[in-house]
């Protein structure tokens, strides 16, 4: 599934090359902060947000678009009389913002007016003037559009001479040029880059009226163009797919794919039972954004998202417990707003929260979930864990998901091997379908490829496959995982939440991972 | 300032393709202006007033077309967006599936405006929102809900002289209802262009009986149910098989709409004799846009006639590629059903499920269109034509296309979001296991 990238006015390469001042940007934020103090605010926190895409879409022999947006504005957010308020404006002269914050402030005390408590913001010290930069070697936005583009069509030529009747690529690149003040006394700038190449491959087999399609194993990931410069201590070879860790070889993935969508046509369909399965973190990554980053977020298990996403199976009894046993000995997993190459690392989160890393599941148990500065007492936090995002300067920042990942195994342990040891197995790359309830107990995924295991050997492919299974049981049949040299990297650039609902990036890292006696169906059917 | 009279978005697109030194210039000026207002644990958590207006320039010299867009509307700014497409233009490769733009066409006027619904403002958001939190509270239950409304247009003229305007507004309110012991949980969801339509005391009082009503659901074994879909939960299924009526993705045989062999399978009988559907943009209860997206005229069709499939969508290069007429879709979708109500549906069901809703619905296999999800926020079983007791969700795996070969009856339609949709008696539908979930 494509994000539907949401471009603002179009701007020259030339133009996204140069930032704001940082000086003007101070300037802007402090008539914010004193207009909002002047009229009463307790609290005020300003974004002036420069956010730049680029996309390019081709398909077969042709360019579909190329296109290069700017959007730039500021988003108001004030504390009075214990209630919150937000405004939001892109005429940035000095009477047009503090128009805005006086906005903000009269929205605040009227909400104030029918509070139920007011606001409790966990403290939160200035940082003075401080930046921070996604440590990227090649800026995506300075690479001519030609070398792009170029990528792509030979991508797509080496999908056309595999024999694809049908071949999509694109190319996807986001930059957000992001400023925060507030009246705590931080002042911090941040130049945040994201890139994510894709494909979707397709053969047709008109006489049997079947078709079959694999989409790219890469990863979006919070870098610069040097991910797709392919490197080979970055790649995993000697399984039934090439794994990537963070350089990505797209040539050579789209000739894989290729030949799978040949071996998926022919492939065997599944018989409905129940399998040890071992699953790539290329699919990986999902089921734990589903069933372990979704319900430990403490604005659903509160129940601030019930009308949309739902609520969390989570609840807090179970974490104040201590021994809620959420998976099995083998299964730790952490929230960590840092980690290199991974989409949710910053330095700062949108309430100027410098970020870290911190246990979710505890060798199975829940020991704790994933706030910001408004929640932060209600587990009895001093302070908040730094994740507060707003995907637009015009909309109000809330709680995201951190980059929420499964920790490698500490015995040496490659994915070859742990695949010898399974006698009747699934091994799965890629995400397909996936649902899970609004609670987070029930889920089904399917992957891009799915290989079936005899006797630790792998003997072909399987077609019509998915697991169902519920959130515990699935964690609490987790036997092994392999060592650090095979943990990667997955994610999503369009994690949906909120009304009006509002796109987050968010990365998974998992090493290749067993789960033993997994539900699985067959999802064949005639019409 | 985001909701330009059609003369004032005339000016404005006139004046930018005054600017034009292209082969042909296409020109499109669209402005929303947005108010909500959220709320959960029986309180008010934000509000907000959005207002946005864009324009878009696509230029082509020969086949090459480039396309930039800006959210400034200063003569300078204007002259810079044509530039911008017309540099993009010329580097970009050819395109050989580019189209010239169409000439004058006739539209007829649409009825997707409202005054009502367009003067809204934050005292009429919080007046319908204390209505619906009224209820909860005094049903001791805690809402979590979402009320927007939006005031729309949108223009496009291209350098042939073609022009088309429209104006819309919506108002759309949604709420779950849960008990405090969150053993129960209902949900109302509706949308009307008129403002006049929408009653979010009544509704609220529906959610705050399914939250009541589905506490203490028993579990009932997995398996294929006679199921009562109400018209949200059809709605759901549905929407998802409208998306492959695209004759492109047919032909190419990479839709349930191929036919084994090569071709598409317009013209057969792939669903019950009792299946109609049509769209209408002139059906005042589902009011759409007169005119789609690149210029054509979008008018009642039929798109499936006793079982039959009547027509496939064409763009103007599939249609040009296949000697046919180009044929948009429509959103205002109207599927016909009877005259019976749900409550008629249920007594003459001896055995069956009610779902109210379904949530969380992909995609499993795009050749059967078979569909998973669960149901939620209301879940009854039915015996000898009564609600018996609530039961525990299901995740379900069927096809919308399985699922209407297997009509039973259909009641009398009611507007489930943009459509008009009946409440559906399905049977043999597929449910394959269950969820804890409330």
């Amino acid at each position: 599934m494509l994000p539907s990238l949401a471009f603002g006015k179009l701007i020259s390469v030339e133009e996204a090359l140069t930032p704001v001042e940082v000086a003007l940007k101070k300037k802007m934020a402090d008539v914010v902060l004193n207009t909002a103090k002047a009229n009463g605010a307790s609290y005020a926190d300003v974004r002036i947000g420069r956010y730049l895409n680029q996309v390019i879409a081709t398909r077969e022999k042709r360019v579909d678009n190329i296109a290069n947006g700017e959007s730039y504005g500021m988003g108001i957010r004030v504390i009075a009389n214990g209630a919150w308020g937000f405004a939001a404006t892109n005429n940035l002269d000095n009477d047009s913002i503090a128009k805005a914050t006086k906005l903000a402030v009269a929205i605040a005390k009227g909400n104030a007016k029918i509070m139920t408590e007011p606001v409790q913001l966990a403290p939160q010290k200035g940082y003075g003037e401080v930046n921070w930069k996604t440590p990227i070697e090649t800026n995506a936005f300075t690479v001519p559009i030609a070398e792009k583009v170029d990528l792509l069509l030979n991508v797509n030529n080496e999908a056309l001479k595999g024999g694809a009747k049908y071949i999509n690529s694109n190319l996807f690149m986001v930059n957000e040029q992001k400023y925060f003040a507030s009246t705590d006394g931080s002042y911090i700038d941040q130049d945040i880059h994201r890139i994510w190449p894709t494909f979707t491959l397709t053969k047709i087999d008109a006489a049997a009226g079947k078709f079959e399609t694999r989409n790219a194993l890469s990863s979006p990931m919070g870098m610069g163009f040097e991910y797709l410069k392919p490197l080979d201590s970055e790649k995993i070879k000697g399984g039934p797919v090439t794994m990537y860790k963070k350089r990505y070889d797209m040539l050579e993935d789209v000739r894989e794919a290729a030949v799978h969508v040949d071996e998926k046509l022919k492939a065997k369909p599944i018989a409905p039972g129940k399998y040890d399965l071992v699953l790539d973190p290329s699919h990986l990554f999902l089921t734990i954004h589903e069933s372990v980053g979704h319900p430990t977020e403490l604005d659903r298990v509160l129940g601030y998202e019930a009308n949309f996403a739902g609520t969390s199976f989570l609840t807090l009894d179970k974490w104040e417990s201590k021994k809620f046993n959420f998976g099995s000995k083998e299964v730790n997993i952490v929230a960590d707003k840092l980690e290199t190459g991974s989409l949710g690392a910053v330095g700062y989160d949108d309430e100027g929260v410098k970020c870290g890393k911190w246990d979710i599941i505890k060798d199975g148990i829940l020991v704790n979930y994933q706030t910001i500065r408004d929640q932060a007492h209600i587990i009895g936090e001093k302070e908040s864990q730094g994740c507060c995002y707003a995907d637009s300067w015009d909309s109000i920042q809330f709680q995201r998901m951190p980059n929420v990942s499964l920790t490698p195994g500490t015995t040496p342990l490659s994915a070859a091997d742990m695949v010898k040891n399974v006698e009747r197995g699934i091994y799965m790359f890629g995400r397909n379908s996936y649902s899970i309830d609004q609670q987070r107990y029930n889920f089904q995924f399917s992957a891009q490829l799915a290989y079936e295991i005899k006797e630790g050997k792998i003997v072909g492919m399987l077609k019509d496959a998915a697991y169902q299974a519920n959130t515990q049981e699935f964690w609490n049949s987790c036997v092994q995982r392999c060592d650090q040299n095979d943990y990667r990297l997955g994610g999503t650039f369009s994690d949906g939440k909120g009304q009006p609902s509002q796109a987050s990036a968010v990365s998974h890292g998992s090493p290749t991972t067993r789960f033993n006696g997994v539900s699985v169906i067959n999802t064949g059917r005639k019409i | 300032m985001a909701i330009l009279s059609k003369e004032e978005a005339q000016a404005i697109l006139k004046k930018v393709l005054s600017y034009s030194k292209a082969d042909a210039c296409e020109v499109s000026l669209n402005g929303s202006d947005e108010g909500n207002i959220r709320y959960a644990r029986n309180a008010v958590s934000t509000a907000g007033q959005i207002d946005v207006m864009s324009l878009g320039v696509s230029s082509t010299f020969g086949k090459k077309t480039g396309t930039a867009t800006i959210n400034e509307f200063d003569d300078a700014s204007l002259k810079k967006v044509v530039e911008r497409a017309e540099e993009l233009a010329k580097l970009a490769p050819e395109n050989p599936e580019y189209m010239p733009p169409l000439g004058p066409q006739t539209f007829s006027e649409s009825l997707t405006y409202n005054a009502k619904t367009a003067a809204m403002n934050p005292d009429t958001r919080a007046e319908m929102v204390a209505k619906s939190l009224s209820v909860s509270k005094g049903a001791k239950l805690e809402a979590a809900g979402f009320l927007v409304n939006a005031n729309r247009f949108s223009s496009i003229m291209n350098s042939k002289g073609l022009f088309a305007y429209n104006k819309s507004t919506n108002v759309s309110f949604s709420v779950t209802m849960r008990n405090q012991q969150g053993t129960g949980s209902g949900y109302v969801e509706q949308d009307f262009n008129n403002l006049d339509k929408m009653d979010t005391l009544a509704l609220s009082k529906i959610a705050a009986s399914k939250a009541n009503g589905s506490a203490g659901a028993k579990a009932i074994e997995p398996g294929k149910y006679t199921v009562i879909l109400e018209p949200l939960a059809a709605s759901d299924m549905l929407g998802n098989m409208f998306r492959g009526f695209d004759a492109r993705s047919a032909d190419e045989g990479r839709s349930f709409m191929s036919k084994k062999g090569g071709g598409t399978r317009l013209g057969e009988q792939l669903f019950s004799e009792n299946v109609n559907i049509y769209s209408d943009p002139l059906n005042p209860e589902v009011p759409g846009s007169t005119w789609s997206g690149d210029g054509l005229p979008v008018t009642k069709t039929q798109w499936v006639q006793n079982g039959v499939v009547k027509n496939l969508s064409y763009s103007r290069y599939w249609a040009s590629q296949k000697n046919t007429q180009p044929l948009p879709f429509s959103r205002s979708i109207v599927m016909e059903g009877g005259n019976q109500s749900l409550e008629d549906l249920i007594k003459s069901t001896e055995k069956g499920i009610l779902v109210t809703r379904f949530w969380y619905i992909r995609m499993v296999d795009p050749q059967t269109l078979l569909l998973t999800g669960l149901t939620r926020d209301g879940t009854f079983y039915i015996e000898n034509g009564e609600i018996k007791f609530p039961i525990k969700n299901f995740r379900f795996n069927e096809s919308p296309v399985i699922m209407l070969n297997n009509v039973e009856a259909l009641g009398k339609p009611v507007r489930t979001g943009s459509g008009l949709i009946p409440p559906m008696k399905i049977r043999d539908f597929t449910f394959s296991s269950l969820s804890d979930a409330i």
